[in-house]
């Protein structure tokens, strides 16, 4: 602030305040929600948590909507855990060992390569839904957590990050390597990895959210309900046909889905941030 | 392109560091974007015994079914209001967050996390908030005197996806809104306070001009954002309803593949949503070489 003027600062922290109170809103009310019994969340209309946190929580997480055929919770959590982390560390080592082939090395078809993987940044899943689907089926990685995750490693995103990373280190270091005898892969483990701590934690952060929030893709690739994950799991729930939607079992579950990403961002919110503004240059 | 110029050499390595990469982007990426291709130049019988080369007829009854022109406006619609909303809403809290001194942090952690929400359950606490019989905002709205009901009223179910989309969007837009405000020399705003500019005199002049790179850089990222990544919002809320109302792209090319079940129709729809996302990609490259020059 340059200058002292109070009216105009109360309305700064009024404004920070009250964007504040509007995001977390809807939070607050799905929470109250799954804090009460389906009767009371259907006659509607309470602002504050009731006492049926623990009985609906333990539902949800136990057995599931047996109503709505979806299976437990608890598993569709550890299906979506399972599959976040395939997708982020899946992409950060492919993408680590191909980008280290294409700056270190000199070898025919480098650019040839290079642009290969840059294409897949331009074709996300949802334009070629079809024909990806065709693959996986006859691959016969449909109902896998191979088939949840593979197709998505591919990264443009992690090899342009890492690129221009590994073009800001100094040549010096791969020289003092090849001087006292380290081969390529030595001087990969000893230097070139430690010195991408960083990077590669903030990188694991946003592409771990962008695992556990896939939608489509576990939608067309599962049948099987025994590998929901539970982004995709909790429409079933929504959309459960005639009868009346269990909004507190619902919101129970949406709170569920949300939390590890959430909590991931807000304890790792300086990598989180470095990660986003950094891969999207 | 450079390499380094110190390098390593190895006749079979680097193939070898690549060959994963280059695997999976070969059989999940060009090849399924070869068939779509390939497909949209095709027509099956119902049956799927017979297919015969059809030329360009999938896409010119694709453009002239009302039906894909309805659904192009609507994802146009929407995509406009996301990132309108989302952006404006996002550079009123960065510019009040660059204000703070003290707790700046603090409003940073409120304002970031709805980006971690996943785009479908975003959908499905909103569609919960408007339900018309039990939700809170709808019966605030019906104490006002406005009758919500996304179940019959297209502009309503429009409205719940746009908020839903945006609420997650703000999030995003907010923290490069602020890196970009942060990076504002401090010596430029102060000088011209001493000439005398006042704050809303000092955004318009200084602030907003030097920020413009981001604020279009924002632009294609959240058209991008609502053309491709919504489609959970819309598959987990309304479903496209009520009627067509709510069907945008990404939708309707699944919505045709899986439950309608013509291909050929579909590969072409995906066809053209290629060339929308390169041609987006492309602006954003443009974009990015010229923000280096500057």
């Amino acid at each position: 602030m340059i200058e002292r003027r109070p009216l105009l600062s109360l309305i700064t922290h009024g404004t920070l305040v009250l964007g504040a109170a509007i995001f977390a809103f809807p939070i607050w009310l799905a929470f109250v929600a799954s804090t009460h019994t389906g009767r009371e969340v259907n006659r509607g209309l309470s602002l504050l948590p009731g006492d049926r946190m623990w009985e609906n929580y333990a539902t949800v997480l136990g057995d599931g909507l047996s109503t709505a055929g979806a299976p437990p919770i608890g598993l569709m959590l550890f299906n979506s855990t399972v599959m976040a982390l395939a997708i982020a560390l899946g992409k950060i080592a492919i993408s680590l060992l191909s980008t280290f082939a294409i700056v270190y090395f000199r070898f025919p078809f480098r650019v040839l390569a290079f642009w290969t993987i840059f294409i897949t940044l331009m074709l996300p899943v949802e334009v070629r839904i079809l024909p990806t689907f065709e693959v996986v089926a006859d691959l016969g990685l449909l109902n896998s957590y191979a088939g949840l995750s593979i197709p998505l490693i591919a990264s443009a995103t992690a090899t342009f990050l890492f690129r221009q990373f590994f073009m800001t280190v100094p040549d010096e270091l791969a020289e003092a390597a090849r001087i006292d005898g380290a081969g390529p892969m030595r001087f990969f483990r000893d230097i070139l990895l430690p010195l991408s701590r960083t990077n590669l934690a903030a990188l694991f952060v946003i592409l771990f959210i962008y695992g556990w929030n896939q939608y489509l893709w576990p939608l067309l690739v599962t049948t099987d309900e025994g590998y929901y994950t539970v982004v995709m799991g909790i429409q079933r729930m929504a959309n459960s046909g005639d009868q009346l939607p269990q909004w507190h079992l619902i919101m129970a579950t949406a709170i569920l889905a949300m939390l590890p990403p959430v909590a991931v961002i807000v304890a790792m919110q300086r990598l989180f941030v470095k990660g986003l503004v950094e891969t999207e240059k | 392109m450079r390499t380094k110029n110190v390098t390593f050499k190895s006749p079979w390595l680097p193939y070898l560091l690549v060959a994963p990469q280059l695997l999976i982007t070969a059989v999940f990426f060009l090849w399924p974007a070869s068939q779509a291709i390939y497909q949209s130049v095709l027509r099956q019988d119902a049956f799927g015994l017979r297919t015969e080369f059809v030329g360009l007829a999938n896409f010119r009854r694709l453009f002239a079914d009302p039906l894909y022109f309805d659904a192009f406006v609507t994802t146009v619609v929407f995509s406009a209001l996301v990132t309108g909303i989302s952006m404006l809403a996002a550079l009123v809290l960065a510019i009040m967050a660059d204000r703070v001194l003290r707790g700046a942090l603090a409003y940073r952690t409120l304002l970031i996390w709805p980006y971690a929400v996943a785009p479908a359950v975003a959908g499905v606490l909103w569609w919960f908030l408007f339900n018309p019989t039990i939700g809170l905002v709808a019966y605030a709205l019906d104490v006002l005197g406005y009758e919500w009901n996304h179940f019959v009223d297209g502009t309503d179910a429009m409205a719940l996806i746009v908020i839903a989309a945006a609420w997650r969007q703000v999030s995003y837009n907010f923290l490069f809104f602020l890196a970009g405000l942060q990076a504002i020399p401090r010596s430029l705003i102060e000088a011209a306070a001493i000439d005398g500019a006042g704050p809303l005199r000092r955004f318009l002049t200084i602030q907003l001009p030097l920020l413009s790179p981001t604020v279009f850089f924002l632009m294609v990222v959240n058209v991008v954002y609502a053309f491709f990544e919504t489609f959970g919002i819309v598959h987990a809320t309304t479903r496209g309803g009520p009627g067509n109302d709510t069907v945008i792209l990404v939708y309707k090319v699944w919505r045709d593949a899986f439950e309608g079940l013509n291909l050929g129709a579909s590969a072409a729809q995906s066809v053209v949503l290629m060339v929308i996302v390169i041609a987006l990609t492309a602006i954003q490259f443009r974009f990015i070489e010229r923000r280096v020059e500057y």
